[in-house]
Protein backbone atom coordinates (compact mmCIF):
# COMPACT_ATOMS: atom_id res chain seq x y z
CA UNK A 1 0.00 0.00 0.00
CA UNK A 2 1.27 3.44 -0.81
CA UNK A 3 2.02 5.57 2.48
CA UNK A 4 0.47 9.06 2.74
CA UNK A 5 2.67 11.79 3.85
CA UNK A 6 0.84 14.57 5.05
CA UNK A 7 2.01 17.91 3.92
CA UNK A 8 0.88 20.91 6.57
CA UNK A 9 0.17 24.92 4.88
CA UNK A 10 0.42 27.45 7.41
CA UNK A 11 -0.36 31.03 6.64
CA UNK A 12 3.42 32.18 5.11
CA UNK A 13 4.29 28.65 4.32
CA UNK A 14 6.15 29.07 1.53
CA UNK A 15 8.02 25.52 0.91
CA UNK A 16 4.86 23.25 1.24
CA UNK A 17 4.49 22.62 -2.47
CA UNK A 18 7.96 21.60 -2.45
CA UNK A 19 7.60 19.49 0.24
CA UNK A 20 4.19 17.92 -1.36
CA UNK A 21 6.67 17.36 -4.87
CA UNK A 22 9.68 15.56 -2.91
CA UNK A 23 7.04 13.31 -1.13
CA UNK A 24 5.46 12.01 -4.51
CA UNK A 25 9.15 11.45 -6.07
CA UNK A 26 10.07 9.85 -3.58
CA UNK A 27 6.69 7.54 -4.37
CA UNK A 28 3.94 8.91 -1.23
CA UNK A 29 1.04 9.79 -1.67
CA UNK A 30 1.04 13.38 -1.03
CA UNK A 31 -2.49 14.43 1.21
CA UNK A 32 -2.43 18.30 1.82
CA UNK A 33 -2.85 19.23 5.13
CA UNK A 34 -4.52 22.93 6.36
CA UNK A 35 -3.08 24.61 9.60
CA UNK A 36 -6.58 25.34 11.47
CA UNK A 37 -8.13 21.48 10.72
CA UNK A 38 -7.52 19.28 13.44
CA UNK A 39 -7.80 16.06 11.09
CA UNK A 40 -4.79 14.47 10.06
CA UNK A 41 -6.83 12.71 7.53
CA UNK A 42 -5.20 9.27 8.06
CA UNK A 43 -1.49 10.35 7.13
CA UNK A 44 0.98 8.07 8.00
CA UNK A 45 3.88 10.68 8.06
CA UNK A 46 3.58 14.54 8.44
CA UNK A 47 5.94 17.01 6.77
CA UNK A 48 6.45 21.22 8.62
CA UNK A 49 7.79 22.85 5.76
CA UNK A 50 10.14 26.23 5.26
CA UNK A 51 8.55 29.67 5.53
CA UNK A 52 7.46 32.03 7.46
CA UNK A 53 4.37 31.03 9.70
CA UNK A 54 2.33 33.58 10.54
CA UNK A 55 5.25 36.22 9.49
CA UNK A 56 7.19 35.28 11.97
CA UNK A 57 5.52 37.21 14.05
CA UNK A 58 6.73 37.35 17.74
CA UNK A 59 9.35 34.60 16.94
CA UNK A 60 9.95 31.90 14.57
CA UNK A 61 7.34 29.52 14.80
CA UNK A 62 5.49 30.70 18.16
CA UNK A 63 2.32 31.24 16.93
CA UNK A 64 2.01 28.02 14.32
CA UNK A 65 2.36 26.40 17.41
CA UNK A 66 -0.72 26.73 18.63
CA UNK A 67 -2.75 25.98 15.07
CA UNK A 68 -5.28 23.94 15.49
CA UNK A 69 -3.51 21.13 13.21
CA UNK A 70 -0.19 21.45 15.51
CA UNK A 71 -2.19 19.82 18.55
CA UNK A 72 -3.03 16.87 16.85
CA UNK A 73 0.73 16.57 15.50
CA UNK A 74 2.26 17.21 19.14
CA UNK A 75 0.23 14.46 20.41
CA UNK A 76 0.38 12.27 17.40
CA UNK A 77 4.26 12.45 17.35
CA UNK A 78 4.42 11.88 21.00
CA UNK A 79 2.52 8.34 19.78
CA UNK A 80 5.60 7.51 16.96
CA UNK A 81 4.01 9.37 14.07
CA UNK A 82 7.58 10.32 12.11
CA UNK A 83 7.18 14.52 12.09
CA UNK A 84 10.68 16.16 9.73
CA UNK A 85 10.11 19.91 10.25
CA UNK A 86 12.48 21.39 7.76
CA UNK A 87 14.04 25.16 8.24
CA UNK A 88 10.84 26.77 9.94
CA UNK A 89 9.22 23.73 10.65
CA UNK A 90 12.22 22.96 12.33
CA UNK A 91 11.39 26.28 14.52
CA UNK A 92 7.90 25.11 15.15
CA UNK A 93 9.28 21.93 16.68
CA UNK A 94 10.97 23.64 18.76
CA UNK A 95 8.54 26.03 19.99
CA UNK A 96 6.30 22.77 20.91
CA UNK A 97 8.61 21.35 22.76
CA UNK A 98 8.77 17.96 20.55
CA UNK A 99 12.96 18.47 20.16
CA UNK A 100 15.03 20.69 22.60
CA UNK A 101 16.70 23.95 22.02
CA UNK A 102 15.93 26.76 20.14
CA UNK A 103 16.46 28.67 16.95
CA UNK A 104 17.92 31.91 17.07
CA UNK A 105 18.90 34.87 14.86
CA UNK A 106 21.70 34.25 12.84
CA UNK A 107 25.40 35.01 14.61
CA UNK A 108 26.45 37.43 12.00
CA UNK A 109 22.42 38.99 11.38
CA UNK A 110 22.84 37.49 7.33
CA UNK A 111 20.41 35.55 5.61
CA UNK A 112 22.14 32.52 4.34
CA UNK A 113 21.36 31.22 1.01
CA UNK A 114 23.81 28.81 -0.33
CA UNK A 115 24.16 25.15 -0.72
CA UNK A 116 25.18 23.65 2.21
CA UNK A 117 27.53 20.23 2.76
CA UNK A 118 26.47 18.20 5.63
CA UNK A 119 27.58 14.95 6.99
CA UNK A 120 24.86 12.92 8.27
CA UNK A 121 25.87 11.74 11.55
CA UNK A 122 22.58 9.33 12.66
CA UNK A 123 20.82 6.84 10.76
CA UNK A 124 18.60 5.56 14.13
CA UNK A 125 15.73 8.27 12.72
CA UNK A 126 12.70 7.85 10.62
CA UNK A 127 14.14 9.88 8.02
CA UNK A 128 17.73 9.09 7.77
CA UNK A 129 17.76 5.43 7.71
CA UNK A 130 18.80 4.99 4.29
CA UNK A 131 21.18 7.14 4.35
CA UNK A 132 25.18 5.64 5.53
CA UNK A 133 26.23 7.38 8.84
CA UNK A 134 28.96 9.69 8.13
CA UNK A 135 27.72 10.10 4.24
CA UNK A 136 28.16 13.80 3.56
CA UNK A 137 25.29 15.14 1.60
CA UNK A 138 24.90 18.82 -0.15
CA UNK A 139 21.23 20.59 0.10
CA UNK A 140 20.54 24.17 0.12
CA UNK A 141 20.24 26.13 3.25
CA UNK A 142 18.13 29.78 3.29
CA UNK A 143 17.47 31.12 6.91
CA UNK A 144 17.94 34.28 8.84
CA UNK A 145 17.24 32.23 12.28
CA UNK A 146 18.89 29.24 11.94
CA UNK A 147 21.31 29.39 14.83
CA UNK A 148 20.77 26.00 17.11
CA UNK A 149 21.27 27.05 20.68
CA UNK A 150 20.43 24.70 24.07
CA UNK A 151 22.04 24.46 26.97
CA UNK A 152 25.52 22.75 27.73
CA UNK A 153 24.15 20.16 28.87
CA UNK A 154 21.06 19.23 26.43
CA UNK A 155 23.93 19.73 23.64
CA UNK A 156 26.35 17.20 25.58
CA UNK A 157 23.08 15.04 25.76
CA UNK A 158 22.06 15.01 22.78
CA UNK A 159 25.26 13.79 21.69
CA UNK A 160 25.75 11.10 24.02
CA UNK A 161 22.15 10.25 22.97
CA UNK A 162 23.30 9.94 19.37
CA UNK A 163 20.28 12.58 18.35
CA UNK A 164 22.56 14.94 16.63
CA UNK A 165 21.29 13.86 12.89
CA UNK A 166 23.12 16.26 11.03
CA UNK A 167 25.97 18.80 11.15
CA UNK A 168 27.33 21.40 8.48
CA UNK A 169 30.60 20.94 6.92
CA UNK A 170 32.81 23.16 5.12
CA UNK A 171 31.82 26.20 7.10
CA UNK A 172 28.84 26.66 9.31
CA UNK A 173 25.98 29.33 7.59
CA UNK A 174 24.34 30.72 10.93
CA UNK A 175 26.64 29.84 14.16
CA UNK A 176 24.72 27.08 15.48
CA UNK A 177 26.84 25.63 18.39
CA UNK A 178 28.61 22.86 17.20
CA UNK A 179 28.15 22.84 14.02
CA UNK A 180 24.51 21.48 14.63
CA UNK A 181 21.98 21.22 11.22
CA UNK A 182 19.49 18.56 12.41
CA UNK A 183 18.74 16.83 15.71
CA UNK A 184 15.91 13.93 16.59
CA UNK A 185 13.96 13.23 19.86
CA UNK A 186 14.51 10.56 21.90
CA UNK A 187 12.60 8.21 20.18
CA UNK A 188 13.68 8.94 16.41
CA UNK A 189 10.59 9.38 14.63
CA UNK A 190 10.75 13.65 14.55
CA UNK A 191 13.25 15.05 12.94
CA UNK A 192 14.28 18.65 12.69
CA UNK A 193 16.55 19.97 10.21
CA UNK A 194 17.36 23.53 9.77
CA UNK A 195 18.45 23.26 5.61
CA UNK A 196 16.12 22.11 2.82
CA UNK A 197 16.58 18.60 1.79
CA UNK A 198 12.91 19.04 -0.22
CA UNK A 199 15.22 21.72 -2.73
CA UNK A 200 17.50 18.72 -3.71
CA UNK A 201 15.33 16.01 -5.29
CA UNK A 202 15.47 17.28 -8.95
CA UNK A 203 18.47 17.49 -10.91
CA UNK A 204 17.23 20.46 -12.92
CA UNK A 205 16.26 22.65 -9.69
CA UNK A 206 18.61 21.14 -7.10
CA UNK A 207 22.39 20.77 -6.25
CA UNK A 208 22.07 17.21 -5.86
CA UNK A 209 19.46 14.67 -5.06
CA UNK A 210 20.50 14.09 -1.70
CA UNK A 211 17.50 15.66 -0.29
CA UNK A 212 15.13 12.56 -1.32
CA UNK A 213 16.50 10.17 1.06
CA UNK A 214 15.06 11.90 3.63
CA UNK A 215 11.58 10.98 2.19
CA UNK A 216 12.61 7.65 0.65
CA UNK A 217 13.71 6.69 4.16
CA UNK A 218 10.37 7.63 5.98
CA UNK A 219 8.91 5.36 3.07
CA UNK A 220 11.25 2.60 4.53
CA UNK A 221 10.45 3.03 7.93
CA UNK A 222 7.05 3.00 7.40
CA UNK A 223 7.57 0.13 5.67
CA UNK A 224 9.12 -2.05 7.36
CA UNK A 225 11.28 -2.01 10.68
CA UNK A 226 10.96 0.59 13.18
CA UNK A 227 12.77 3.68 12.66
CA UNK A 228 16.59 2.42 13.40
CA UNK A 229 16.34 -1.50 13.79
CA UNK A 230 17.36 -1.70 10.66
CA UNK A 231 19.78 1.48 10.03
CA UNK A 232 23.22 0.20 11.22
CA UNK A 233 24.76 2.59 8.78
CA UNK A 234 24.29 -0.12 5.46
CA UNK A 235 22.68 1.59 2.25
CA UNK B 1 -7.42 50.78 32.27
CA UNK B 2 -5.68 47.61 33.35
CA UNK B 3 -2.24 47.20 31.67
CA UNK B 4 0.09 44.40 32.25
CA UNK B 5 3.86 45.21 30.77
CA UNK B 6 5.96 42.27 29.66
CA UNK B 7 9.52 42.39 29.05
CA UNK B 8 10.90 39.70 27.50
CA UNK B 9 14.48 39.78 27.26
CA UNK B 10 17.42 36.96 25.93
CA UNK B 11 19.18 35.20 28.78
CA UNK B 12 22.31 36.82 29.43
CA UNK B 13 24.34 33.92 28.07
CA UNK B 14 22.50 33.73 24.73
CA UNK B 15 24.59 35.87 22.14
CA UNK B 16 22.88 39.35 20.85
CA UNK B 17 23.62 39.60 17.72
CA UNK B 18 21.63 42.32 17.13
CA UNK B 19 22.82 44.38 20.13
CA UNK B 20 26.02 43.55 19.53
CA UNK B 21 25.70 45.41 16.01
CA UNK B 22 24.07 48.23 17.57
CA UNK B 23 27.09 48.51 20.03
CA UNK B 24 29.42 48.76 17.32
CA UNK B 25 27.30 51.28 15.43
CA UNK B 26 27.96 53.14 18.51
CA UNK B 27 31.27 54.58 17.56
CA UNK B 28 30.15 56.20 14.59
CA UNK B 29 27.97 58.27 16.94
CA UNK B 30 30.86 59.36 19.24
CA UNK B 31 29.62 57.41 21.85
CA UNK B 32 32.77 55.75 23.01
CA UNK B 33 31.97 54.70 26.56
CA UNK B 34 29.38 51.70 26.14
CA UNK B 35 30.66 48.18 26.76
CA UNK B 36 27.21 46.15 25.61
CA UNK B 37 23.76 46.89 24.11
CA UNK B 38 21.11 44.15 24.56
CA UNK B 39 17.81 44.32 22.85
CA UNK B 40 14.79 42.69 24.31
CA UNK B 41 11.00 43.32 23.56
CA UNK B 42 8.23 44.93 25.34
CA UNK B 43 4.60 43.64 25.48
CA UNK B 44 1.74 45.08 26.51
CA UNK B 45 -1.57 43.24 27.43
CA UNK B 46 -4.90 44.91 28.09
CA UNK B 47 -7.46 43.42 30.13
CA UNK B 48 -10.81 44.37 30.22
CA UNK B 49 -11.22 44.23 34.30
CA UNK B 50 -8.54 44.03 37.42
CA UNK B 51 -5.35 43.19 35.66
CA UNK B 52 -4.67 39.22 36.32
CA UNK B 53 -1.04 38.75 36.79
CA UNK B 54 -1.58 34.84 37.13
CA UNK B 55 -2.71 34.80 33.59
CA UNK B 56 -0.68 37.51 32.34
CA UNK B 57 2.08 35.22 33.30
CA UNK B 58 1.10 32.10 31.92
CA UNK B 59 0.86 33.87 28.70
CA UNK B 60 4.16 35.16 28.91
CA UNK B 61 5.44 32.04 29.90
CA UNK B 62 3.67 29.98 27.41
CA UNK B 63 3.78 32.12 24.33
CA UNK B 64 5.40 35.81 24.44
CA UNK B 65 8.76 34.24 25.73
CA UNK B 66 10.90 31.10 24.82
CA UNK B 67 11.80 30.01 28.32
CA UNK B 68 14.58 27.95 26.97
CA UNK B 69 16.48 31.38 25.21
CA UNK B 70 14.45 34.28 27.03
CA UNK B 71 13.86 35.64 30.45
CA UNK B 72 11.05 37.81 31.33
CA UNK B 73 9.62 40.16 34.45
CA UNK B 74 6.00 41.31 34.22
CA UNK B 75 4.33 44.40 36.49
CA UNK B 76 1.34 46.27 36.58
CA UNK B 77 1.44 49.30 34.14
CA UNK B 78 -0.73 52.19 36.18
CA UNK B 79 -2.40 54.48 33.59
CA UNK B 80 -0.72 57.55 32.47
CA UNK B 81 0.52 58.63 36.02
CA UNK B 82 3.23 56.55 37.25
CA UNK B 83 5.87 56.78 34.73
CA UNK B 84 9.09 54.85 36.52
CA UNK B 85 12.66 55.39 35.62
Amino acid sequence: MTMRIGVVTFPGSLDDGDAARAARIAGADVVRLWHGDPDLHGVDAVVLPGGFSYGDALRCGAIARFAPVMETIIDAARGGLPVLGICNGFQILCEAHLLPGALTRNQHLHFRNRDQFLRVESTDTAWTNGFTAGQEILIPVKNGEGCFVAEERTLDQLEAEGRVVARYLRGNPNGSQRDIAAITNEAGNVVGIMPHPEHAVEALTGPSLDGLGFFTSVLRALAGAPAGAQAGGHQ
Amino acid sequence: MARVVVDVMLKPEILDPQGQAVANALPRLGVTDVSSVRIGRRIEIEFDGTPDLDRAREIADKLLANPVIEDFTIHVHEDATAEVA
